[in-house]
């Protein structure tokens, strides 16, 4: 109210606020941050164009993981089918299907709302395999430990010119199916060259989900981000509180 | 086309805003969008015209301010031309994005209080 006269006008206020859009979605980020870390659980933003071979990369991560005797859990996010989420159980990962329907990215709450239906506690390494998409998963904090993008050979080396954001935010990059590079026109220094003009951290590592080309370099990257976390020795599954079965809607 | 799920999230956060100082009006919004937030300002106006329809934002001005995206090296402070490799040259050190260029944010709403 005017409290100049006393006349009950009412009054235009600007109101500063400063604030993310998305704080939203950073606040059940930190809260599932929190969970996978508490949990000893190494999570990984795992994103790429759709056909990259995410899930191939995953598969190719339990033939190899097995030997470490990780424990490996996933959810797999796609508009329609849960083809990933099954191809990822027949690898011997236990994975759920987010189907996001016209959603083009995951985001924190879907994230923590599949949680509950998967015993992500009992894994040493939980992948969240983004919609296939370059654009829109990139600004979307899950509360993962790391973004790895996965960019495949047929895909053209200027792919993080065209998408900064995306390859801005890459802890990793992952180009796949190396061993199609002979029957293409594709040139790795090239690739090297366009991410260090986008991201100042770039870090590369190259893989063939099918000769196994690579792999042992991800596999060690995983290691060494699971020390640098602190997360190796911890007895997952001592989470400070365990979420309940969802209910059903 | 996220720019409609960032839409609904700055009208709920403004709408909050609005119910907790029992605004009786919603009259203009700020937003700074950073030229490497992931979002098309374009796409977000047209985004926040279509889905302000029957929101407290109805007959709100939205305006989008955008923030270049803009490199320097965090130890000398020189500026890292645009598209180059974001290396300081002389420091040998990664670049720093500049504050503002990787966010999407609500600067300031002005509403009408009794």
């Amino acid at each position: 109210m005017c409290t100049t006269c006393g006349c009950g006008d009412t009054e235009l206020v600007p109101v500063e606020l400063h604030e993310k859009i998305l704080a939203g979605n950073d606040r059940a980020a930190r809260h599932n941050r929190e969970h996978f870390l508490e949990a000893g659980v190494l999570a990984i933003n795992l994103m790429g164009s759709p056909g990259a071979g995410k899930t191939a990369v995953l598969e190719a991560t339990a033939r190899a993981g097995a030997g470490k005797k990780w424990r490996l859990g996933a959810v797999s996010a796609d508009l329609a089918t849960d083809n990933d989420a099954v191809r990822l159980e027949k690898a011997g990962i236990p994975s759920r299907a987010i189907t996001t329907g016209q959603a083009c990215h995951l985001d924190a709450e879907l994230v923590h709302r599949s949680l509950h239906d998967i015993p992500w506690q009992q894994t040493d390494v939980f992948f969240i395999e983004n919609v296939g998409n370059l654009v829109c998963p990139a600004i979307y904090d899950l509360g993962q430990a790391a973004n790895v993008v996965v960019l495949s050979v047929t895909e053209g080396e200027d792919k993080p010119l065209k998408y900064p954001t995306m390859f801005l935010a890459a802890d990793l990059v992952l180009v796949s199916k190396c061993d199609l590079i002979p029957h293409l026109d594709f040139d790795l220094a090239k690739l090297d060259d366009a991410l260090a003009r986008v991201n100042p951290k770039p870090n590369v590592i190259r893989l063939s989900a099918r000769t196994g080309e690579g792999v042992d370099q991800w596999i060690a990257w995983l290691e060494r981000l699971r020390l640098e976390k602190g997360l190796v020795g911890r007895i997952a599954g001592l989470a400070a509180h365990v979420h309940a079965p969802a209910r059903p809607r | 086309m996220h720019e409609y799920s960032l839409v609904e999230a700055l009208i709920s956060r403004v709408e909050a805003e609005a119910k907790k100082r029992q605004a009786l009006k919603v009259h203009a919004l700020s937003v700074r969008v950073g030229e490497l937030a992931g979002v098309d300002p374009e796409l977000f106006q047209t985004a926040y015209d279509t889905f302000r329809a029957g929101t407290l934002c109805a007959e709100t001005t939205l305006t989008v301010k955008r923030i270049p995206a803009s490199w320097s090296c965090p130890r000398c402070r020189a500026a890292i031309p645009r598209g180059e490799v974001l290396r300081c040259t002389a420091c040998d050190v990664p670049a720093r994005l500049d504050d503002g260029a990787d966010a999407l944010t609500l600067d300031g709403i002005e509403m009408e209080v009794p």
